[in-house]
Parts: C-alpha cells; sequence; structure tokens
C-alpha cells in the first residue's frame, strides 16, 4: 500500500462528505449524552479544512495533515477541535521523514502516534466510550496486517463503533450520566467511523 | 514588579466576565485575561483566544490557565503548548471560579507561579 498525496487529499474529502451528510445524525447522538454540539462542529471544521486544502499546494502528506491539524484546532469550539487536531498533528510530525508517498508501515505509525496523540490529550484510555475504542481496533488491525484489507479495515471500524454503545461513559460530558450513556452510540466514535470508511475507500481504488 | 497573570478560559464569555468582575472587586494589581467562548462567541472554547489572552497577561513572573469544563483544558494544554512561552501553568482538577479568586489573590501578594498554583488546588479548603 502507497498513500500518496492526492490519496491524503481524498481521504479527507471523502470524510468531509461523510460528515456534512451525517451532520444531524452526529448532532442527535450528541445530543443524547453530550453537549449536542458535535454535528456543528465537525461540519464547521472541516469545511473550513476543505478550504484550506483546495487552495493550497503540497509537496507531501505530512503537509496535508499539518493544516488538517492547525484548521481544526483553530476553527472548532469543542472537544473535537483539540482531539482530531492533535492526531493529525502527531500524525504529520510521525510522517516528517516521509515525501510524497507513505508506505504501509510508516502509515501505521503515524496512525499509532495519532492515538497516542488523543490518548494524551483527552487523558482517556480504551473502553472509556471515546473515539480511542474505534482507533485503537483500528491500529490493532493494522499491526497485524501486511497489507490493508480496506474492506476489513471498514467492518472492524463499523463493529467498532457499533459496540460504543454499550459502554457506559467514563471520559468527557457523557460521564455525567452515568448508567444513562449506555444503548447510546459514542459520537467521536462515529466521526471516527467516518473518518476510517473513508480511508478504507481511498485505499480500494 | 510585575504579577503572575491569570487566564480565564471557559465555555461562556460571560462566565468569564462575571468572575472577572467578583475578582476585580477586590483585587486590582494582577493581570487578568478572558478566554470564554468560541471565535463567535458561541459556546465552546478557542486556542486562538486563548492564545491571545496568554499574550496580554505574560510577564516575567508567567501566567496561570483556569479553565471550566473538558474541552476547555484540551485548548488550554494545546495553547500553552504552541506557545513561546515556558513559565505558562495550566490549574488541573481547580474549580474555576473559586480557584481563580485564590489564585488572584496570591499573585497580587507577588508570590511566584509554582505558589500561586499550590494555593489555587487548595482553594476548597479554605
Amino acid at each position: 500500500m502507497l498513500l500518496t498525496v492526492q490519496d491524503s487529499i481524498n481521504w479527507i474529502r471523502l470524510t468531509n462528505g461523510k460528515v456534512q451528510e451525517n451532520r444531524e445524525y452526529l448532532t442527535t447522538l450528541d445530543q443524547a449524552i453530550g453537549d449536542g454540539d458535535h454535528g456543528i462542529n465537525m461540519s464547521r471544521g472541516f469545511n473550513e479544512v476543505m478550504s484550506k486544502v483546495h487552495v493550497s499546494e503540497y509537496e507531501t502528506v505530512a503537509e496535508v495533515f499539518k493544516d488538517v491539524a492547525m484548521t481544526l484546532i483553530s476553527k472548532v469550539g469543542g472537544a473535537s477541535g483539540p482531539l482530531y487536531g492533535t492526531a493529525f498533528l502527531k500524525m504529520s510530525t510521525a510522517l516528517k521523514g516521509n515525501g510524497k508517498e507513505v508506505d504501509f508501515t510508516s502509515f501505521t505509525n503515524a496512525i499509532d502516534e495519532g492515538l497516542k496523540g488523543i490518548v494524551m490529550r483527552g487523558k482517556a484510555k480504551e473502553g472509556d466510550k471515546t473515539m480511542i475504542d474505534v482507533w485503537a481496533p483500528v491500529l490493532k488491525l493494522l499491526k497485524e496486517s501486511e497489507e490493508v484489507d480496506p474492506e476489513q479495515l471498514a467492518v472492524t471500524a463499523k463493529v467498532a463503533v457499533e459496540a460504543t454503545k454499550h459502554i457506559k461513559a467514563t471520559k468527557g460530558r457523557a460521564a455525567y450520566l452515568g448508567d444513562r450513556s449506555i444503548e447510546h452510540i459514542d459520537p467521536g466514535a462515529m466521526s471516527s467511523y467516518y473518518l476510517f470508511e473513508a480511508l478504507a475507500e481511498v485505499l480500494s481504488t | 514588579m510585575s504579577n503572575v497573570g491569570i487566564v480565564l478560559i471557559s465555555h461562556s464569555p460571560k462566565v468569564v466576565e462575571g468572575i472577572k468582575d467578583i475578582i476585580r472587586q477586590v483585587i486590582h494589581n494582577v493581570p487578568i485575561e478572558l478566554a470564554g467562548g468560541t471565535e463567535d462567541d458561541e459556546i465552546g472554547t478557542s486556542v486562538d483566544k486563548i492564545q491571545q489572552a496568554i499574550n496580554r497577561a505574560h510577564n516575567e513572573k508567567g501566567v496561570l490557565l483556569l479553565f471550566d469544563l473538558g474541552s476547555a483544558m484540551m485548548n488550554a494544554e494545546l495553547a500553552v503548548e504552541l506557545s513561546d512561552y515556558d513559565n505558562i501553568k495550566v490549574a488541573e482538577n481547580v474549580p474555576l471560579l473559586e480557584g481563580a479568586y485564590v489564585a488572584a489573590v496570591e499573585s497580587g501578594l507577588g508570590k511566584s507561579i509554582d505558589e500561586v498554583l499550590e494555593s489555587a488546588k487548595a482553594c476548597l479548603d479554605l
């Protein structure tokens, strides 16, 4: 597998499409257990990201991810800004030594660093009912594979996001709800699913 | 002789304005800068606003950041990481109103940033 600069831009573009399409759904999920701003924040953030990426020229994948990171950090007022922003910033740093193309090992390492960034920023762990519960199984799959199977990637992310439904939240605004957070899918996990579903689509073309 | 600067970060601009009013009734010799709400003054927090507040509050004694909920802490930490200054601290597990009040009192007495932070952490024991 090779992720080119154009692939990385397509990944962001497809993610943006899913976020805009599902804006209301993300809001509904967040209204159930959070502060209800996830749909609007992700929609606004990725709109800004697309505006930035459209007018920029990129030599490396690392540069694309850096712009994604800085735009999300400065434009999103909710938790998703610093969390996704930190993830993409760490991914960008991890890929600094790479050029126009990123190989599978480097990409897996970047996802690893991105997840570490989310863990550091959110001070959460796997099983807290957060986006980590999607990122961690995806990383595990990548680490155990020698090649990306896009279909398996999408299925892994899908199973992981559905599983957040049964977890009791112990981090974020949802944690204040205790047991009442059970039976709801975590909104951050859902937007992370869109991110990896979009990645699977890019990698299968 | 300057005093430790204080930055108040909240999801709501009104919250930090109100807290500043309460502190200013008593303390006048401490820089207090506000970073409430998003860029558009909606509910949320903004790294840019926090960075600007840090720059206004900064002096050689340092700056202490106090925040309210979840993403406010994440953006506070990000602002510190992106800042060029190194004597900035984030007051974790400190209630915003009580912590800011105690921090302002201590800062006004000329205490160091570490002493101000320690007092803020113990604010509920007073």
